[in-house]
């Protein structure tokens, strides 16, 4: 039999058997032993940042760059709680992660002891599973199980609270390969009967439509999507997750729907008589008003949580299933459909308002920068904080074959877009990482670039700087009578901080200042020679808006076009 | 909106009480009645929840808990024969003798083999003890509070189980 070994060799060996190969920390306290067990160990990456939340969207950034399980390891107590908003992050956006925290050793648990929270409690509803290590002889059971749940089915967090006696106790050394959870058992099979109801439908129709989300893209289903379309002449339309599951070059594919969708697209959902969604949880941004959703249309809804399906639109065919496996299927016995005039309808559309921005009254026009980074960056994987700068990247930037669009769709946090960037690089170094973010979101996790400096990523920083939180900016404008209460983020004689160009030059990182449009292509291509860190300061107006815009609450249809 | 009626089996481990209520809060699902035991295997709890929801709303209740890595079984009692108590006390203060006839009468009445009855008596007060079904534990509640003035109740959430032959309910 083999020797007892303590828990934080244990942890150690459990990484080193799921092929984890970097992961994401902050030291504290109550994980010291895991820490000094790590500087022990050759083969596992330890990536440190300067803040747990930002070590979360790295982490969710080097997952999503990846398709890999993301691993975070941080203390007890606040460094725990920092981690929240990340966790929610990853959960609404189905990022397969597993969190470590350390916790007090299990005599003072209840205890109010110094740096005790109820770490899982409190992550309750934001993680598919979370549990406290109570016994040393559960830790390697625990622990498969945090892998296993994180990366199957509709992925998510997974948080693992392990008291710092339970790190030093000798125990068992075995790691499980496998562990059977008596209830959970992810859906991998599809009813064969619902999907051919579901293409009898779409067979039948006049005005078809495909819906793709985020979940084609965690499926790796984006082939068989365009497969799909392509044998049926199907336009398809995708939520901000899925933006890239369908090449923006294929005539089939009409662009983004919903509040800040192409016209043509909300148009099509509108008037679409039967509506094919797949991996989408029908968001409220994508549905508009929700009795007013797709209201000519028969709605197919298959997804792989069945919790997902009917919950906010009722759908007439509900398929419980994995994306790639139900694509996969109709495949088989998809057939050309005469669409023909259904697509000349949508292309009037298209022509009728195609998407486009004013020229911009001052700085440079937010479009000018999304097509500079398109013509600089073809093959970058493209991360966006959130915000108006978002929305623009999602209309204007234009995915390839291999990019990753990395956003965050479900939470839209602010402070996402800089250290995803950065988890985004660390995961596949070998590619451009083009960070697309606003002055607002990027001061929420700016001290990010003293890890990114650090550790020596390559990232470029498109920075959309209109000194102001444009997004409520824009519902001001649009719905408060441009009552800008606490969006302008300038002091009232007008100076801003900081001076982005000088707060670079404190990490010793490049920065370029464009303030026109003829600066846009120079400055990414020099950005582009950069190997490391580039910020460029890109001065937009803040009267620029996101548009079309369908107004919260009201249905998709009725959009706001100037 | 109608009541229904689900049973979990669920793991008995800390914090899926917890989780599981929280699915209904969070949600804003009308819990009406929670309660929890373990079964014949020592890690397995079995809850009986009763909630007031649509139909919609009862379907995604279902899948939500069914989402759930501890919970093993969902079981819809809505459809299905159960047998099923709810665990009652009533204290009825300030009787004078008739009065005290009188509970003892409506005792009797709302006896079903041992179901109802007084289990404790005081100067003016007395005890009830009932294990009947909620709406009878309802009709009791009210005939109580129509003829008494001091009327204190304790309930316990129901518990139901599977009937075995179809034919009861």
């Amino acid at each position: 039999m083999a020797l007892n070994i303590t828990g934080r060799k244990l942890f150690v060996k459990a990484l080193k058997e799921e092929g984890v190969d970097t992961i994401f920390a902050y030291p504290g306290g109550m994980i010291t032993d895991i820490v000094d067990e790590l500087y022990k160990t050759e083969g596992i990456r330890v990536v440190l940042g300067r803040h747990e939340q930002a070590l979360v969207h790295e982490a969710e950034g080097y997952a999503r760059a990846t398709g890999k399980t993301a691993v975070v390891l941080v203390t007890s107590g606040p460094g725990a709680t920092n981690t929240i908003t990340g966790i929610a992050d990853a959960y609404y956006d189905s990022i397969p992660m597993v969190i470590f925290t350390g916790q007090v050793p299990l005599h003072l648990i209840g205890n109010d002891a110094f740096q005790e929270v109820d770490i899982v409690g409190m992550t309750r509803s934001i993680t598919k599973f979370g549990v406290t290590v109570r016994n040393r002889e559960d830790m390697g059971k625990l622990i498969k199980m945090g892998f296993q749940v994180a990366s199957t089915g509709k992925p998510g967090p997974v948080l693992i609270d392990i008291p710092k006696d339970i790190q030093v106790t000798s125990g068992s050394p075995e790691y499980p390969d496998h562990v059977d959870i008596r209830g959970y058992h992810p859906n991998e099979n599809v009813h064969i009967g619902q999907l051919k109801k579901a293409y009898r439908l779409l067979k039948n129709a006049k005005r078809p439509l495909i819906l793709a989300g985020g979940g084609v893209r965690i499926a790796g289903a984006q082939k068989n999507l365009l497969e799909f379309a392509t044998k049926m002449n199907i336009p398809v339309t995708t939520t901000i997750m899925g933006k890239g599951v369908m090449p923006e070059d294929s005539p089939l594919y009409i662009g983004n729907c919903g509040m800040h969708g192409r016209f043509a697209a909300n148009k099509a959902v509108t008037e679409c008589d039967v509506l094919f969604s797949i991996g989408t949880r029908f968001n409220d941004r994508i549905t508009g008003e929700l009795d007013e959703f797709a209201p000519k249309a028969q709605i197919v809804h298959v997804d792989i949580a069945s919790a997902s399906i009917s919950r906010n639109v009722v759908v007439d065919v509900p398929v419980t299933a994995d994306a790639k496996i139900a694509l996969e299927r109709l495949c088989e016995y998809a057939e050309a459909m005469d669409t023909k005039k259904w697509l000349c309808e949508l292309k009037a559309w298209e022509k009728e308002h195609p998407l486009t921005m004013p020229k911009s009254k001052v700085g440079v026009c937010p479009q000018t920068i999304c097509e500079g980074i398109n013509e600089v960056f073809p093959k970058a994987n493209i991360v966006t904080d959130v915000g108006q700068h978002q929305m623009w990247a999602t209309q204007f930037i234009k995915l390839n074959e291999g990019q990753e669009f990395i956003t965050s769709g479900g939470l839209g946090t602010m402070g996402f877009g800089f250290p995803a960037a950065i988890g985004a690089s660390i995961g596949n170094p070998k590619k451009d990482v083009v960070l697309v973010t606003g002055d607002g979101g990027f001061q929420m996790n700016m001290q990010e670039m003293a890890t990114a400096m650090t550790i020596g990523v390559s990232v470029v920083i498109c920075l959309f700087n209109n000194s102001t939180l444009g997004m409520v900016r824009q519902m001001q404008q649009l719905f408060y009578g441009k009552r800008y209460e606490i969006t302008d983020l300038s002091a009232e004689d007008g100076s801003y901080y900081p001076d982005f160009l000088k707060w670079a030059e404190g990490y010793q990182c490049k920065a370029i200042r464009v303030t026109d449009a003829d600066g846009v292509v120079p400055a990414l291509k020099e950005a582009k020679k950069n190997k490391g860190i580039t910020l460029i300061d890109f001065i937009v107006s803040p009267d620029d808006l996101v548009l079309p815009m369908v107004k919260s609450g009201t249905p998709l249809g009725d959009m706001i076009l100037k | 909106m109608k009541n229904r009626w689900i049973a979990l089996y669920v793991e008995n481990q800390v914090g899926v009480l917890a989780k599981v209520s929280g699915l209904f809060s969070a949600k804003s699902y009308n819990l009406q009645t929670l309660t929890v035991g373990t079964t014949e295997q020592e890690d397995v709890s079995r809850m009986t929840i009763s909630v007031k929801a649509d139909d919609v709303t009862f379907e995604q209740i279902k899948k939500q808990l069914n989402a759930m890595v501890e919970v093993i079984k969902v079981i819809d009692l809505t459809t299905i024969p159960i047998h099923m108590k709810e665990i009652l006390y009533a204290t009825v203060h300030g009787l004078d003798s008739v009065g005290k006839t009188e509970a003892f009468q409506i005792a009797e009445v709302f006896d079903r083999g041992g179901s109802v009855k007084i289990c404790d008596i005081g100067g003016d007060t007395v005890l009830f003890e009932c294990t009947l079904t909620e709406n009878k534990n309802n009709e009791l509640i009210a005939l109580l509070k129509s003829r008494f003035k001091k009327v204190q109740i304790v309930r316990g959430g129901a518990v139901a189980v599977e009937a075995i032959s179809r034919s009861n309910r």
